[in-house]
């Protein structure tokens, strides 16, 4: 199941430039939020906030508290390792190792972290596979071909096959689409919608239609801050703030 | 049209002049290389048999006799040298670009840089007074370790500069999977660079397999077979720089034919584990 996301006074920094200021925000558990803005809104610096990616950054730096669901991941005692193990991540280009099988991409996040059961893990890699609508395609190749021979578009649902590997409960995605055609887009989106069953799906896209398309609910950043936060619905037809009308008509951005 | 086929002309031409240059160049680069090959098949080949590879030098004055201990020697010191130079030399590398950057790095790298510029007789020495004055005698442990010293910093280098290769999205992807940071760089980021790793090592391990002047004082090198960590050991280098510059028309023979064998041994080698890890790591590509 998925678990919910709740965000109060967060703050972002690279080295002395804040990125982002006091965000407030509340994801709600098994349903699609999309974050929209402009380029250089804190869109994906806000993401990375929610599995502690953003600290991966030497210079960077987060204060604030972020819960999913009863754990506060910057609490004591938890561990950047263990958050994201539940809170997966889809980058913007498809990253799949390179030197390893499509089977051993999506194993991967079990087998370094010790899990060895190869039944399960067989299961566990067809299941994903199927899930992330890959199975049928590559099927025949899995422990053949590299994950690195396949199209795009397949190594996008590759890596959210190795995502959902790990049984996340959110899962986050940074501009999933941005590198691939409209066919595979049609088809992650599509995937969105299933995902959302079983999964949070918080992403972060620049195309607008594409929020409209799969997410219930829609924030609009500007300049590292939240401004509107809402039912895609309201969002898109009757936003609250003039800021986000003109993002969302078109007159900036 | 007449002016565009002049263009083309001229664009022929000029193509035809780098492409031949290049192979020049390629030419030119090997020939040094076939040559020395050349040189010491016909000079070395006729004196290799099963005697010479089997057997140790006979004294001054006896035909026949071999290089055996000394090519023993050589792989079984090579051997030590990669024990210890290796690991410390890629878990530097690994540490300058995956921990980096910082001021700590920068005196790593310079002074890896500055390593790599010793002469290799000074490397020599250092072993000399750290372990063969220590020990009050000369051994394979003491060679191995001076040219240990000699393969770090070529080996730490080349080792950074692939793993910076491998794409930021790599690691972001092992992370984000909720892989610890060790467990990523082990298997994921220092696995896809490995064949550039392994170039390094091979590059190092080369580059050392023929050094005399670290042996000089630290092997020092020895007319029976030797197997004792501890004790002087005969080597290739040693063995030819000794017979090389002996009276001897015989020795000179065994040396040219030693000469022969030490290249061999190193193309073999390098052969040999390029195969293995290229095999291991285009697994996963077909």
């Amino acid at each position: 199941m998925g678990a919910g996301i709740k965000v109060e006074k967060l703050n972002a920094f690279f080295g002395n430039t804040q990125a982002l200021h006091g965000i407030d925000l509340a994801v709600n558990a098994n349903h699609a939020t999309a974050i929209i803005g402009p380029s250089g809104c804190g869109k994906s610096t806000f993401i990375r906030c929610l599995n502690r990616m953003h600290e991966t950054n030497p210079i960077a730096r987060a204060e604030g508290k972020v819960k999913i669901g009863d754990t506060d991941i910057y609490g004591k005692g938890t561990t950047p390792v263990e958050i994201r193990r539940r809170i997966g991540m889809v980058f913007q280009k498809p990253n799949p190792f390179p030197t390893m099988t499509i089977y051993d991409n999506v194993a991967s996040g079990l087998k370094l972290n010790g899990f060895n059961d190869r039944k399960q893990m067989d299961e566990v890699v067809e299941t994903s596979l199927r899930k992330s609508a890959l199975w049928d395609e590559v099927k025949d190749v899995v422990k053949k071909k590299s994950g690195a021979s396949l199209s795009g578009g397949q190594q996008q649902r590759l890596c959210i096959a190795r995502a959902l590997a790990v049984d996340p409960e959110v899962l986050l995605m940074d501009e999933p689409c941005s590198a691939l055609d409209p066919i595979s887009t049609a088809k992650i989106e599509d995937l969105i919608f299933e995902l959302k069953e079983n999964y949070t799906v918080v992403i972060v896209t620049h195309n607008m239609q594409q929020a409209a398309r799969v997410a219930e609910f829609t924030a609009f950043f500007l300049m590292g801050s939240l401004i509107e936060y809402d039912k895609t619905s309201s969002i898109f037809t009757t936003p609250a703030d003039k800021r986000t009308e003109d993002y969302i008509t078109g007159r900036f951005g | 049209m007449a002016n565009s086929g002049r263009v083309s002309l001229r664009r022929n031409i000029s193509n035809g002049v780098a492409n031949f240059l290049c192979i020049a160049a390629v030419i030119l680069v090997l020939a040094p290389l076939c040559a020395i090959f050349f040189y010491l098949i016909v000079k070395g080949a006729g004196s290799i048999n099963l005697a010479f590879i089997t057997h140790t030098p006979k004294p001054v004055g006896e035909t026949g006799g071999g290089f055996g201990n000394a090519i023993v020697g050589s792989m079984y010191i090579l051997g030590i040298a990669s024990l210890i130079g290796v690991p410390l030399g890629v878990g530097a590398g690994i540490y300058l670009s995956e921990y980096g950057p910082g001021m700590f790095c920068n005196v790593i790298r310079f002074t890896a840089d500055v390593l790599n510029g010793v002469p290799s007789i000074v490397v020599g020495i250092v072993a000399y007074s750290l372990i063969v004055l220590q020990q009050k005698h000369f051994s394979a442990l003491a060679g191995g370790t001076a040219l240990a010293i000699m393969m770090v910093p070529t080996i730490t280098r080349a080792t950074e500069e692939m793993l910076l290769l491998v794409p930021h999205s790599i690691r972001e992807a092992a992370l984000g999977l909720g892989i610890p940071q060790w467990r990523s760089t082990l298997s994921i980021t220092l696995r896809t660079a490995l064949p550039g790793v392994v170039t390094g090592l091979m590059l190092a391990f080369a580059r050392v397999a023929g050094e005399t002047a670290p042996l000089l004082f630290t092997a020092f090198g020895n007319q029976y077979w030797n197997f004792k960590m501890d004790q002087p050991t005969a080597a290739l280098p040693l063995q030819i720089f000794v017979y090389a510059i002996s009276p001897y028309e015989d020795w000179h023979k065994q040396a040219w034919a030693g000469a022969l064998i030490l290249i061999l041994l190193i193309v073999v080698s390098v052969a040999l584990v390029r195969y293995v890890t290229s095999r291991g790591v285009l697994r996963g590509n077909h």
